[in-house]
């Protein structure tokens, strides 16, 4: 019996990266602009989506991919409002990974503007796997605490845009949005900050808008 | 919790480069963990633990080499090691920092045992 040591040097989410980079690639080529949803479960990840979904209606088409550990429930919610929307149930698992979009990327419809996947909500894991999006989201909603992007510093760090939910709730509460966005944007700079209220609308117009404008950015580098 | 599936990834590299040299077993496993990557060291030591049974690296010893973060700063140019999640430079106080060590998980050295000379 003999005993080596060789350098492997091999990344444990190679895999994952390689997924994401192909859903990518087909998305943009097929115009479609994927937005990650990342939260606590209870931030307003559904909620918002309903809301982006009246918001957009009539000018843009979205589709939905719901991750949760169990049931159909958010994805019923979102076909209600005449959505096409996918739910992957991990069955136990804490987060999505890419290959299981693209298990599904083959049956979203072609004239899809947007693809909204909403993360098993979980504000630890899900930030270490790219599913392929254009744009990452971290939401915090105001009875979470205005103390969390620190406490969980990789979401925060691996997001491009921080949306504070439940913003009709602030009277209520001690939450500091200004403190929420100064923390979050400490760890990671030029993150942008949108405040909403589903229940209200308000916010909405200008969450929708960034996206709208993503969607172009996306598209023109693509011609 | 993600680190079965990070171990299970381990696994997969595992076999591969055991079958690439004609390994029988493996004895040791190191892992390079960055500070801010997500997977914390005690889950993925159990996780190893409870994955390994059965399979070619059934007695292997798990070495985790745990990566501290390490900023550059583009603005000064300096270099500022971080316990905190604080990401700025020490030197200029810039907050563009890039980070450049701490995220990493990877498979950094296996020992591999074979039969025969």
């Amino acid at each position: 019996m003999s005993m080596k040591t060789i350098r492997v040097q091999a990344d444990l989410l190679a895999t994952n990266k390689q997924a994401a980079a192909a859903i990518r690639g087909e998305l943009r080529r097929r115009g479609i602009l994927c937005v990650n949803l990342l939260s606590s479960p209870g931030s307003g990840k559904t909620t918002l989506l309903e809301a982006l979904a009246d918001r957009l209606k009539g000018r843009f088409r979205m589709a939905v991919i719901e991750g949760d550990i169990e049931t159909e429930r958010d994805a019923e919610r979102i076909r209600k409002k005449g959505i096409p929307a996918w739910q992957i149930t991990t069955g136990g698992a804490c987060h999505l990974e890419a290959r299981m979009i693209g298990k599904i990327l083959g049956e979203i419809p072609a004239e899809i503007d947007f693809l909204f996947i909403e993360n098993v909500g979980n504000l630890v894991c899900p930030a270490s796997y790219d599913l392929g999006e254009e744009v990452r989201c971290v939401l915090l909603s105001s009875p979470e605490g205005d103390d969390k992007p620190a406490k969980y510093p990789q979401a925060f760090l691996s997001a491009d845009c921080l949306i504070l939910t439940k913003t009709d709730l602030l009277p209520h509460l001690p939450f500091d949005p200004a403190r929420a966005a100064a923390e979050a944007s400490a760890i990671k700079p030029g993150l942008k900050v949108f405040s909403v209220s589903a229940l209200l609308g308000d916010g909405i117009e200008a969450l929708a808008d960034h996206f709208v404008e993503a969607l172009e950015r996306m598209r023109s580098g693509r011609a | 919790m993600h680190e079965l599936s990070l171990i299970a990834s381990v696994f997969d590299v595992l076999e591969e480069k055991a079958r690439e040299h004609g390994a029988t077993r493996v004895s040791a496993v190191v892992l390079r963990v960055g500070a801010l990557s997500g997977a914390v060291p005690d889950l993925l030591e159990s996780a190893f633990d409870a994955y390994k049974g059965g399979t070619l690296a059934e007695g292997a010893r798990l070495v985790l080499e745990v990566v501290p973060v390490k900023l550059r700063c583009p603005d000064c140019g300096g270099a500022t090691a971080r316990e905190e999640a604080d990401f700025s430079c020490a030197g200029c106080g810039s907050r563009r920092v890039e980070i450049v060590e701490g995220r990493e998980l990877v498979v950094e050295k296996i020992e591999l045992e074979t039969d025969g000379d």
